[in-house]
């Protein structure tokens, strides 16, 4: 259905061009892409900072023979793109279809499925590739199974792949995803070697934002790669993406394809355009400094009176103004923790608040008196009281 | 007659009397011609679904308006038929996944999946892809959102999605990864101002600046409810002046009438008596959230200063309870009689110092 559509419309741009033009139309839906994908790794060695990881893998790749692995760590660590990485290179575009089944919790995972798709896949025998295809990529003798988001998967059905990871362990390769490996159930976990995917450190994140924003030519103002990276908190795939919202944003994008159509351009064009930090920070949702330290200050011991009046003031104002209540409560956390005119005895209480708050925000708790709760109990601590 | 509410909502970009830049900035996404996924959140009465449509028809023009109501039924696992409502238009569809509890999974990946295989029709469509807007996002479970992930990613051309929250704090991480975020504030008290008279002005009615003004605090930035109060105003009175007393809605009233109770007197009878009453709410479908809410902020004026952080403390303890518990009139009662505690300690401590 889907091919037939973009047949014809091919065929009626043909028609009214007189030149048929794919190349262009690939072109085109490159760039409509989000950069996250058209950035993923396509080989082992375009992974960032995974290093120890990545040597072992390549081992493997040599010795054509693999372990299950599980993959686990927090996300936009490229643990995804690993293994779709290591897939590409094994097998090559066109065996990759027969030889890699893909699921993830977008799919239906429950019992019935790891007992029928899972093992049908599992149980299917190798077909053999051309010698020619064969010098190219390894084509090692195995299929891979990747179980994206596997701690996702119900216990019942993470039981139900046990036996079946070992009986066609000469034919099939798992391999589980998680973000938490404490979801994973012991006996999976002991039949699979793990790797753990550490959050990006500064360094290599910088590099990784930099090129990108150089390939498409975005400019950025002086500091702005340190703010995006600070914002997204290891995380490269959420820095990626703030970096192609904030482009859009201020309409960076595109220039360097003019480049390439004519090397002479035009600079006080590109001049206008340029990703600001206060940009940046609006998209990730950072609350502007001015905001926390008025909330900071009303909480300073005063008259009972005074402070409730100021504190409850702000604090509506934050809520109606949307910004959320758990960036709110991170922010506030440095503010304090960092703040070294509150003595360490205060801190350790305060802190026990947070944590608590924390927990009842991700239960679902109302914002605003939680918030208003959390800004009295500190002013508490803050004037001396238990 | 429609009301007034739904009367004068701004169509498109340009009719936004507010947040000018957030207008602009939605608009220079729509002409882009890649959107984003995006993740739309504020406090309710901010205008966020009136942006949303007025950005739609920023992206396909006026034939995002004829919408029609589908009703689709799903079958989960267990065998269970779900019903399930969707509005939709040739270019864009609206779910609230969440009307559906805990089925909500089912549907996500059903009708995404759905919608994400099957190509614009409409050739002369401006956009490629389809928008999906998802309502009360942060109330999709944890499952529905995991299986929202690789959805995003893997149909991002044919796809996007657009959700809708109150709040950030319960969408999980990875899905606030792959989204834009978009901040709606609520409007300040001149905005809403401006909107009441406008609308004033529109259907003819005589202006009164300080009824406006006084509607705008009441509201709490919350520009529909301040629509609704001043519809109701003009409803109740034949001449509206500036001294037009607002009518506050009923439950309010009530609980003002609960507050005032507690305070007058401590004793378990008085708690046998408000009971009545909060069962008296609940049966009129008021959340109980919000009757606690309301009752705290009811009772804050009402007590000693050196008091009112503990009572605050108290009352977000009690909301968490009744998130997390299942039987809400113990949580409010709970609240009631802690509440009358602290007061009489407080009362008693200051008889002792004398």
């Amino acid at each position: 259905m889907t091919g037939f559509f973009d047949i014809k419309a091919r065929k009626e741009a043909a028609a009214a061009n007189g030149t048929p033009t794919k190349a262009a139309l690939t072109k085109e839906n490159t760039r409509s892409q989000p950069w996250v994908e058209k950035y993923r790794p396509k080989s082992l060695n375009d992974v960032t900072a995974q290093d120890h990881t990545i040597t072992v893998l390549q081992r493997t790749l040599q010795s054509s023979n693999l372990p299950h692995m599980l993959f686990y760590g927090p996300p936009g660590t490229g643990k995804t793109s690993t293994v779709l990485a290591l897939a590409k290179e094994l097998y090559g575009p066109e065996l990759i279809k027969s030889r890699v089944l893909e699921l993830n919790a977008s799919d239906e995972r429950g019992i019935s499925i790891v007992r029928e798709k899972v093992k049908d896949f599992a149980r299917m025998q190798l077909s053999q590739p051309s010698a020619a295809y064969r010098n190219q990529y390894p084509c090692p003798p195995y299929k891979i199974i990747i179980l994206d988001e596997a701690d996702s998967m119900t216990q019942d059905a993470q039981s139900a792949l046990r036996r079946t990871m070992e009986t066609y362990s000469k034919i099939t390769r798992f391999c589980l995803i998680c973000n938490y490996v404490t979801r994973i159930i012991d006996p999976l976990a002991s039949r699979c070697s793990k790797f753990r995917f550490k959050s990006l450190d500064q360094g290599n994140a910088v590099k990784r934002v930099e090129e990108i924003a150089e390939k498409e030519g975005v400019k950025l103002e002086a500091g702005a790669v340190e703010t995006l990276i600070k914002c997204s908190e290891g995380d490269l795939r959420k820095a990626i993406t703030f970096l192609q919202s904030a482009a859009r944003l201020v309409g960076a994008v595109g220039v360097m394809e003019k480049e390439k159509d004519e090397n002479s351009m035009d600079v006080d064009e590109e001049d206008t355009k340029i990703v600001t930090i206060k940009t940046l920070e609006e998209i990730a949702g950072v609350i502007p400094d001015a905001t926390i330290e008025r909330l900071v200050r009303a909480m300073q011991p005063r008259a009972k009176g005074i402070v409730y009046k100021d504190v409850s003031k702000t604090v509506t104002d934050m809520v109606a103004d949307g910004w959320s209540a758990t960036q709110v409560v991170t922010q506030l956390y440095q503010t304090i923790l960092y703040n070294d005119l509150i003595p360490d005895i205060q801190k350790n209480k305060i802190t026990l608040v947070f944590s608590e708050v924390d927990k009842r925000l991700v239960d679902g708790s109302d914002e605003h008196i939680t918030l208003l709760d959390l800004s009295l109990r500190i002013s508490n601590i803050l004037a001396g009281a238990s | 007659m429609a009301l007034l509410v739904d009367k004068h909502r701004p169509r498109s970009l340009d009719q936004l009397t507010y947040h000018k830049d957030l207008s602009e900035r939605l608009r220079s996404l729509a002409q882009s011609g890649d959107f984003p996924h995006l993740l739309v959140y504020g406090p309710s009465g901010a205008g966020k679904k009136t942006r949303i449509v007025a950005t739609l028809k920023e992206l396909y023009g006026p034939g995002v308006e004829k919408i029609k109501i589908d009703s689709r039924v799903f079958q989960t696992i267990s065998n269970r038929k779900l019903e399930f409502n969707i509005v939709a238009s040739v270019y864009h569809l609206e779910i609230t996944p969440s009307d559906v509890g805990n089925y909500d999974r089912v549907v996500v990946q059903d009708l995404l999946k759905e919608v994400a295989q099957t190509q614009q029709v409409d050739q002369s469509a401006k956009q490629k892809f389809k928008v999906v807007v998802i309502n009360e996002a942060d109330h999709l479970t944890r499952d529905a959102q995991a299986a929202l992930r690789r959805t995003m990613e893997k149909y991002s051309p044919n796809l996007r999605l657009i959700l809708l929250a109150n709040s950030t704090a319960n969408i999980i991480a990875p899905i606030r990864s792959r989204t834009l975020l978009v901040r709606v504030p609520a409007p300040s008290e001149v905005e809403i101002c401006e909107v009441l008279a406008k609308s004033g002005m529109k259907e003819g009615l005589a202006p009164a600046r300080e009824l406006e003004k006084r509607i705008a605090a009441e509201s709490g930035r919350n520009l529909r409810r301040a629509l609704l109060m001043f519809e109701a105003v003009h409803a109740q009175n034949e001449k509206v002046t500036d001294t037009t007393p607002i009518p506050p809605p009923d439950w309010e009233a009530l609980i003002s009438v609960v507050a005032q109770e507690i305070v007058a007197e401590h004793s378990p009878a008085r708690i046998l008596q408000v009971r009545a009453k909060l069962y008296d709410l609940l049966t009129h479908c008021i959340p109980p959230s919000t009757i606690l809410k309301t009752l705290t902020f009811k009772l804050i004026p009402l007590v000693d200063d050196a008091l009112k952080a503990e009572i605050v403390q108290w009352s977000a303890f009690y909301e968490h309870r009744i998130r997390m518990g299942t039987k809400v009139i113990f949580h409010l009662e709970a609240f009631v009689a802690k509440f009358m505690r602290v007061v009489e300690e407080h009362d008693m401590g200051l008889e002792m110092e004398f």
